[in-house]
């Protein structure tokens, strides 16, 4: 073949060259196809374990249970029982080195998340008690009366 | 110039040497194998919501969203809960303010735009609360049209984003048909529910699943069969969202109805 094909050849071969280079070292070596094939697995592995790595920060009432053990056996005789401490004390993370301190959520609307009157036929939300948040007692917290470990206010 | 009987004799290896290749990779197909010797992993993470039991207090969002760093107030969630509200002159109403982060706490139905609908409890015929997260499909066309190979499935079925590979076109928005998926305000990346796959990893539950006070919410092992999940999924009535995608989405309901998209 002639020169004015051989060169520009050369180029492109060249050219094919650097990107395959440039790839070796952009590209992880734990990427490529993996057990679900080119559609569906198409990824790099050590991706998996990044994802493993994030800290976990609701730790669960078990969690709470050696040094809150009167906390945790007063909310278990009531009706709130269901209800995990992290829900509204906050994710304890790694309390108590860090946090020291967890933050209650003591507001109105935290008790309102269920006990606003909602009576949806169908939706476990109907036999939940509630209150209307304008009339009763608008201006305190709901835990000015009600212990949320002990919500009944004839046995508090 | 060659001869006829050189010319057929070249056709026939050449034919010969091109359907060799074809066999010996039908022999060495890796997934098969794989398949064949102990059957892509022992675990398939799946879903079940009750939505009878949900009673729209929103402590799943509010968990997922501190536990897996969605920046508070940004309004994007991994999981949301939908309520439905069919009155008995036959409107429906649909509504999720800040994907019910903060439950639901009043009659009015959000309808955007800072437009509230009121809608007296007598006038109501059904209403109930369906909680929604990511599907992890069996067939997730969100993965199919990543081009840069950034999203994926994990052998025991999850759907996870690689971060760093994550170049935000944004393609795995669009073809989600279920609307899981969305921009994270920090990192600028394609976001979504991935099961809380650093807990289900280490043996706890989602961070939904432990919030939920009334158990609405579980999450199991298809492939174990004295899993709770498997049982229900396996042996009573529960529906899938879409199904006509052909997703075969591993998100089950109990209680689903057909106002629910």
């Amino acid at each position: 073949m002639k020169n004015h094909v051989w060169r520009p050849l050369f180029a492109v071969i060249g050219i094919i060259v650097l990107i395959l280079i440039a790839r070796l070292f952009y590209v992880p070596h734990d990427f490529g196809i993996h057990e679900r094939g080119f559609m569906y697995g198409w990824y790099r592995n050590n991706n998996i374990e990044d994802w493993k790595q994030v800290k976990v920060k609701y730790q669960g009432r078990d969690y709470c249970k050696d040094c809150h053990s009167d906390k945790y056996e007063s909310i278990l005789k009531s009706p709130h029982s269901i209800i995990q401490c992290e829900n509204c004390h906050g994710p304890a993370i790694d309390h108590p080195s860090d946090p020291p301190k967890l933050a209650i959520d003591r507001s109105r609307a935290q008790c309102l998340r269920c006990h606003f009157p909602l009576p949806y036929p169908s939706s476990g939300r109907a036999k939940i008690r509630g209150i209307d948040p304008d009339t009763h007692n608008r201006d305190f917290q709901c835990v000015t009366c009600h212990n949320p470990h002990k919500p009944n206010l004839s046995i508090r | 110039m060659i001869s006829r009987r050189d010319f057929l004799k070249y056709t026939v290896k050449g034919a010969a040497g091109l359907a060799v290749p074809l066999a010996a990779i039908e022999i060495v197909n890796p997934k098969k194998i794989l398949a064949d010797s102990q059957g892509i992993g022992k675990t398939r993470w799946v879903f079940l919501v009750d939505t009878y039991k949900c009673v729209g207090c929103g402590f799943c969002v509010k968990a997922c969203k501190i536990e897996n760093e969605i920046p508070y107030d940004a309004n994007v969630t991994r999981t949301w809960v939908e309520r439905y509200v069919n009155t008995k002159d036959g409107r429906l109403f649909a509504d999720t303010p800040k994907g019910a982060r903060d439950g639901f706490t009043t009659n009015k139905i959000d309808l955007g735009l800072g437009k509230f609908q009121d809608v007296k409890n007598e006038d109501i015929r059904r209403s109930f609360f369906v909680p929604k997260l990511c599907n992890q499909c069996e067939n997730p066309p969100c993965v199919q049209v990543c081009p840069v190979g950034a999203t994926y499935q994990t052998p025991d079925g999850v759907v996870l984003v690689d971060r760093t590979w994550c170049i935000g076109c944004g393609y795995c928005i669009m073809g989600c048909p279920y609307g899981v998926r969305f921009f994270h305000p920090k990192y600028h990346t394609a976001e979504k529910c991935n099961f809380c796959y650093h807990r289900i990893s280490k043996g706890l539950k989602t961070a939904c699943v432990q919030a939920c006070p009334f158990g609405a919410r579980m999450i199991g092992n298809i492939k174990d069969p004295n899993d709770p999940v498997t049982k229900i999924v396996t042996t009573e009535r529960v529906g899938i969202l879409k199904s006509e995608y052909g997703t075969k989405p591993q998100v089950y309901y109990i209680g689903l109805d057909e106002e629910v998209r």
